[in-house]
């Protein structure tokens, strides 16, 4: 076997040692801290990213929230005004309602006056023709006239009868 | 058969370079050759094919992590995904076996995982060498690897180390018996994490070796089944070349998860 063969051992053993040194040398000098930079920074640049979009995303939100907040606020106030036009609305009416119910109240009470106003004047007058009447008809009939006062009372008598 | 070729190929030892018996001897791949002679204070520093495939998996690694890195986007092309796939392989892998304590060893095991996944992927060519496949490159691996994390685990909780070989809840009449066994294993653990990685790099080769030059012998009208296996056997042998270098990886981030955590 040409592996056993002892005089080949130490040119191997001494290019061995001076090609892996050689080689470690490069690989841990000059290839790896670039590629492991490349990653370091590929890393970074990730993380940081994300970092970018998280912060974006919560500015979002807080807008989000911010504009319902600033909806719910203008419908509320919406929502008062239109409360408030309504009870003065409301307020108004009844008020002119009740002063146009007084008014017709007034109205009515004063037709009511005027109507027994009339009633008792429209009696009187009755009473005074059916007076009248009686006296004529008992000076017709008797050929005397009966005092006034007479005749009233006799008028009044049987009306009430 | 194997057996057969491996044992005929040990015999001929060095030299006896392929076509004994009709069949080119399948270990021939695994000779050493001296591309240039060096001599380093008397130490055999001869660049050889294993040398120069080394040399061409650090350049490869480098040039295509460099190259995919050139732009360093914030939406990867192609293969900046490609380099950045292979860094977060490694990074979770090791962090899934020692948590956050182990990461500062991540360069040595992306490293690791990157040298024997490309040794091994370059075997896979036609006409190449594969380094992974010499035991002695494996173990030297290996044995680093264990010592220094043994190291690292008497420097992180001094002699308290030594309580990775005492196992909670193990009754005390047991304890002497299972302290050798826990220390067997630990010693074990260079070989069998060199001998894994090594045995399938090379038996898969000596395989893929073999049913070749099976194909060449019975020519035009036989060599069909050996080609159809051929195909299969090399998807699988990829398969295996990238498993093996993950295994690897993986075992050295669990033993190194041992020396951080104990257990």
């Amino acid at each position: 076997m040409p592996q056993l063969v002892p005089g080949d051992w130490v040119p191997q053993l001494i290019w061995l040692a001076i090609t892996f040194a050689i080689l470690y040398v490069l690989m841990a000098k000059v290839a790896l801290p670039k590629v492991g930079g490349v990653l370091d920074a590929r890393r970074n640049k990730i993380q940081s990213d994300l970092q970018t979009a998280e912060e974006l995303r919560r500015a979002t939100a807080e807008a989000i929230a911010s504009y319902e907040q600033a909806l719910a606020e203008a419908k509320q106030k919406a929502h008062a005004i239109a409360q408030e036009a309504r009870d003065k609305l409301n307020e108004e009416l009844s008020a002119e309602r009740e002063k146009l119910e007084k008014e017709l109240d007034q109205k009515a009470k004063d037709a009511e006056a005027r109507i027994s106003e009339a009633k008792t004047s429209a009696l009187k007058e009755v009473d005074g023709i059916a007076t009248e009447v009686a006296g004529d008809l008992v000076e017709k009939l008797i050929g005397v006239a009966p005092a006034k006062g007479e005749t009233e009372k006799a008028v009044t008598a049987a009306r009430q009868d | 058969m194997f057996e057969a070729y491996a044992a005929e190929a040990a015999g001929a030892a060095h030299g006896a370079h392929g076509e004994g018996g009709g069949l080119p001897d399948p270990m021939h791949q695994f000779e050493i050759k001296r591309l240039v002679d060096l001599d380093v204070f008397g130490l055999d520093a001869s660049f050889t094919n294993s040398g120069l495939f080394m040399v061409i998996a650090v350049v490869l690694i480098t040039a295509f992590m460099l190259w995919a890195m050139r732009r360093q986007q914030m939406v990867p092309s192609r293969s900046q995904s490609v380099a950045e796939l292979s860094y977060e392989f490694v990074a979770n892998m090791l962090r899934d076996n020692t948590g956050q304590a182990g990461m500062p060893y991540f360069p040595f095991i992306f490293t690791l995982f990157m040298f024997v996944l490309a040794l091994n992927m370059l075997g896979m060519v036609p006409y190449s060498f594969t380094v992974t496949s010499h035991i002695i490159v494996t173990f030297a691996l290996a044995a680093f690897i264990i010592l220094g994390i043994t190291v690292l685990g008497f420097i992180k909780h001094g002699v308290g180390f030594l309580r990775l070989f005492v196992p909670k809840g193990v009754p005390m009449v047991l304890v002497p018996l299972i302290v050798v066994i826990e220390v067997i294993s630990y010693l074990t653990r260079p070989l069998s994490l060199s001998v894994r990685l090594f045995a399938n790099m090379m038996a898969g080769h000596t395989m893929l070796k073999v049913f070749g030059a099976f194909v060449v012998a019975l020519g035009f009208l036989g060599g069909w089944a050996p080609l159809a296996f051929m195909v299969g056997f090399t998807a699988l042998e990829v398969l295996v070349a990238f498993l093996q270098a993950y295994v690897f990886a993986i075992l050295t981030c669990i033993y190194l998860n041992d020396a951080l955590h104990l257990h």
